[in-house]
């Protein structure tokens, strides 16, 4: 980065100060809102509120203050791969931890056991 | 820079990831547990990490348009105030509480109410999350020092600011973090009577 600007003489792109003063409100009023449905009764969907809110502000800190929305191609991709890659440890460990006690194998199943068996 | 905090988002994801089978399991417990926490002192915080981003992303920028290092200090010392002001609003009016209310495992236990075990351990979440999450704002609280020291032996330049703009996405990172420890341990679930 700091060599590149050097050879070529210009800056990283300059977020113009307005843009982080709306950034700064929404996050604001973000946390605002995610509070104060908290004390609304939604059932489940106060999880999903919450949850969504959050991501939310996430992508508008990543988006604007970390300047990905100005980033190479490189740099998002490597973002990306973070999140794809969290994406992997929740669902598969959730998927092992939350499906353990599950006992009846379903029928199908029985039958590639010997199939299975007689490869090793 | 990005593939250290991608290091860190698993880092950090191994605990959300964690937090989200316990919770699965012992969904009672951890909002009992959720419940005692104060959802006031958790937004107050939140705003103030908030407006610590703003004041380092308004550094960085000082730093890119060539504006007075004395501009760029100013930026950096209210950053620094705001994180500051978040540590000690967490250990003061957080932890401190906790303590005599009796709801640190191992440090000051004194609840007895329903599902004692799997409170235990949602605060035992509680207390590694923050705990981690702070130590990470005093770290960022050094690099920050170091950025002033550096600004002020005219170290950067319109083009030359890496290090303000990689130490301001660290800094960024741990609002992240905390916006999200936020939603999970003080509001996930809701906090209305009878939740």
């Amino acid at each position: 980065m700091s060599e590149h600007s050097e050879q070529s003489g210009h800056v990283g792109h300059v977020v113009p100060v307005s843009t982080y003063i709306i950034v700064f409100i929404l996050l604001m009023m973000g946390t605002a809102l995610t509070t104060g449905v908290a004390y609304i009764d939604l059932g489940r969907w106060n999880t999903v509120v919450a949850l969504t809110i959050a991501v939310t502000k996430m992508m508008l800190v990543v988006l604007f203050f970390m300047h990905a929305k100005y980033a190479t191609g490189l740099t998002r991709v490597v973002i990306l791969a973070g999140f794809f890659w969290l994406g992997i440890m929740i669902t598969l460990s959730c998927s092992d931890e939350l499906t353990r006690t599950w006992e009846i194998v379903p029928q199908g199943w029985n039958m590639i056991v010997p199939f299975v068996s007689r490869l090793f | 820079m990005w593939v250290f905090l991608v290091t860190e988002i698993l880092f950090f994801g191994g605990m959300f990831t964690a937090y989200t089978i316990y919770r699965a399991l012992h969904y009672e417990s951890f909002v009992t547990g959720s419940h005692l926490l104060k959802v006031k002192f958790g937004a107050t915080n939140t705003y103030v990490l908030i407006c610590s981003s703003l004041t380092m992303a308004l550094a960085i920028r000082s730093a890119q348009t060539g504006k007075r290092k004395g501009q760029i200090i100013f930026w950096l010392i209210l950053t620094m105030i705001f994180g500051a002001l978040f540590l000690g609003l967490k250990l003061r009016f957080e932890w401190y509480f906790d303590y005599l209310e009796g709801i640190i495992p191992g440090v000051s236990w004194a609840y007895s109410g329903a599902h004692a075990p799997g409170v235990k351990m949602f605060m035992c979440f509680y207390f590694f999350m923050t705990g981690l999450h702070a130590l990470h704002m005093i770290v960022g609280l050094g690099i920050l020092t170091a950025l002033v020291i550096m600004t002020a032996r005219n170290r950067f330049s319109p083009q030359y600011y890496a290090p303000l703009e990689i130490s301001g996405l660290y800094w960024h990172f741990v609002d992240i973090v905390w916006i999200f420890l936020f939603a999970l341990l003080y509001l996930i679930g809701g906090r209305y009577p009878g939740s």
